[in-house]
């Protein structure tokens, strides 16, 4: 409670410099008020009468959080990147770049990278887009659309490892799709949506995309506010069909929406883990072969046997490159849009 | 009543919605949709509903059960260790939601203050912390967590994340809309720094502080990389971990109970997100316009 009865400062009116009312301050006055921390110009009233350490004892909780477990960690990994510490503690000693060369000639790494650039290239453009006619769809303001629109948000809300197993029954030999397709004479033998390689990526990435609809869903929903209706009313006036309308005005109207679900979901598909661990098994698909990055990493560097948390921070190292290009690639793309 | 309805506004019609054929089409691509997205999950509540003699899988289940029973869910709360993952999940929820409201709040607060030494160094940390992957740090981060003595235990798993710099930014731009001359009338009255924060600012940031309470709630009771990293005992588990676990470890275990299970583990969230919807929709708008 001190901080109800905290003295001013430096504020006006106060005793602040030994030199009589209306007279300019000495130079040494004008040098203490210098050095003292008071307010800033543009402070208002309140600037004035708070002590120079309270912003930072009431900041300070975030501030450690982002400097021990935000940026500190950063730094860290490039440095054990150069070691081979073990996950569990013990001695690590500076091995040069000898985790970089062993990365580029490990064909697991490739493996991974590989899968989560597909992952991304496969992805995006439908993130970018599957979300937006979503949006379009349910932007019309028709009965029940509340309904409509917190239901599609429902599988943002459930934890990717639910909506992991609710894939994995439907998605079983015996499970609901293949029955169905069984009984419908589509197929005679179960489709092996859980022990192809190439079809647990492709069924963890609709389940990414499954999952993600709600949320870019109602972000287009705030963007469509945006786009003027008076422009669709004189297009469909002109003739303009809806397929039109929405290549040629909803879709400039919300470029700018979607270069950043782009880029957050092209983010988002680098960082991809659990979907893969539902769906893929504790190994990441048979014989590792469906591991994402961050899987990859998980395993060489956090295994508490045979990890090495330096190789692990070169991979680290590696996805955070991938990660901050992807970044500087869309804004690039942005900027060039724009002029 | 003919006179009355050309004065007052009258309830629409159908009609005014559009044309009949295009409503048609929207309704059913609306009904496409929501069986596409909620089906699964309705399917997966309906199979939990099951009885032991009722097949869930292959070309004699039925969608829905015949003869339903809560005998899952009182077996989710009798023999597996579910109870014990949901308490853990809770504990993590609670210690995280208390520091990120409790933090980001004075935080943002002082952030919205214009004017002092080391304000834009602050801003720039916290910045700086946004900019990498939890993915590229979690080894780092596990070696903190590890020389902390903290593997294995719930604080681990909520420590990292304590108080993040995005529920910072946003209490920050809350506190922003409070007018300046509302804040100097009321030091003028004699209210501290203490006291204008608790009864004038707070309280104009309501949906602000609805917004960061439901973000961690829901990343905290949906985490599942973080807690599998730093969990080891099975005593120790989160719901997620729990339910990969049962799902995975044993497959000739009851799956109606991995249902119930996971049935349980949407709901609380499900009925935060019915009450807070009003002010989230509102977040997740003005979040789009600043960041």
């Amino acid at each position: 409670m001190s901080t109800q009865i905290v003295k001013p400062v430096s504020g006006p009116g106060t005793a602040d410099s030994p030199a009589a009312p209306g007279a300019a301050p000495g130079p040494l006055a004008r040098l203490g008020r210098a050095l003292r921390p008071g307010p800033e110009p543009g402070a208002n009233g309140a600037a004035l009468y708070r002590r120079w350490w309270l912003p930072w004892l009431w900041t300070a909780p975030a501030v450690v959080c982002a400097a021990v477990f935000g940026v500190f960690p950063f730094l860290n990994t490039m440095l054990l990147s150069f070691t081979n510490a073990k996950p569990l503690g013990g001695a690590a000693g500076f091995v040069g770049f000898s985790n970089y060369t062993r990365m580029f000639g490990d064909s697991d790494f490739w493996l991974a990278t590989r899968n989560s650039l597909l992952y991304a290239l496969i992805v995006v453009p439908l993130m970018v887009l599957l979300p937006l006619l979503l949006a379009v769809l349910v932007e019309k303001k028709l009965p029940g659309i509340g309904f409509f629109r917190s239901a599609f948000y429902t599988p943002v809300l459930a934890s990717s490892v639910v909506v992991g197993l609710s894939w994995q029954w439907l998605l079983a030999d015996q499970g609901l799709v293949n029955t169905w397709l069984e009984k419908a004479h589509v197929i005679k033998e179960a489709i092996p949506f859980l022990s192809d390689s190439w079809l647990i990526l492709l069924s963890a990435m609709g389940l990414t995309l499954w999952k993600g609809l709600g949320w870019y869903m109602v972000f287009y929903l705030a963007a469509l506010g945006n786009v003027p209706q008076e422009l669709h009313e004189a297009a469909s006036m002109d003739g303009a069909g809806a397929v039109r309308r929405f290549w040629h005005i909803t879709v400039p109207g919300v470029k700018q929406a979607m270069m950043l679900v782009g880029t957050l979901t092209g983010i988002g598909s680098l960082r991809v883990f659990t979907e893969v661990y539902m769906l893929g098994g504790p190994t990441g698909g048979p014989g590792g072969a469906d591991r994402t990055l961050p899987f990859y990493i998980r395993d060489v560097g956090l295994d508490p046997i045979t990890g090495n948390a330096g190789y692990g921070s070169a991979v680290s190292v590696a996805l955070f490159v991938m990660t901050l290009g992807l970044t500087l690639l869309a804004q690039r793309l942005t900027k060039e849009d724009e002029s | 009543m003919t006179t009355l309805t050309t004065t007052v506004a009258r309830r629409p019609r159908w009609r005014d919605y559009g044309r009949p054929r295009e409503l048609v089409v929207r309704y059913l691509l609306l009904l496409f949709v929501l069986a596409i997205t909620v089906g699964p999950l309705i399917w997966q509540f309906l199979a939990s509903l099951k009885g032991v003699n009722e097949d869930v899988f292959g070309r004699n289940a039925s969608l829905l059960p015949h003869h339903p029973t809560l005998r899952a869910y009182r077996e989710v709360f009798g023999q597996v260790p579910v109870d014990t993952y949901i308490t853990n999940s809770l504990i993590v929820v609670v210690l995280s939601v208390t520091s990120q409201l409790l933090f980001s709040t004075t935080a943002g607060y002082m952030l919205s203050k214009p004017a002092w030494k080391g304000r834009r160094a602050v801003w720039v940390l916290l910045i700086a912390s946004m900019m990498f992957p939890f993915e590229s740090i979690m080894v780092s981060l596990f070696l903190s967590i590890h020389d902390l003595g903290l593997v294995d235990n719930l604080v681990g798993v909520w420590l990292p994340g304590f108080v993040g710099a995005i529920n910072v930014m946003l209490m920050r731009g809350a506190f922003l809309a409070v007018p300046r001359e509302i804040e100097d009338s009321a030091m003028l009255d004699g209210a501290g720094e203490w006291q204008r924060f608790r009864y004038l600012y707070l309280p104009s940031a309501w949906g602000a502080i609805m917004v960061v309470t439901i973000n961690t709630f829901i990343s905290a009771w949906d985490d599942f990389l973080w807690p599998l990293i730093v969990l080891r005992s099975d005593s120790h588990f989160t719901l997620t971990l729990g339910l990969a676990r049962l799902q995975s470890s044993s497959f000739g275990y009851d799956q109606r109970v991995v249902m119930a299970g996971s049935v349980i583990s949407v709901v609380p969230v499900l009925v935060l997100f019915a009450i807070t919807q009003r002010w989230f929709y509102r977040g997740v708008a003005s979040g789009a316009v600043k960041f």
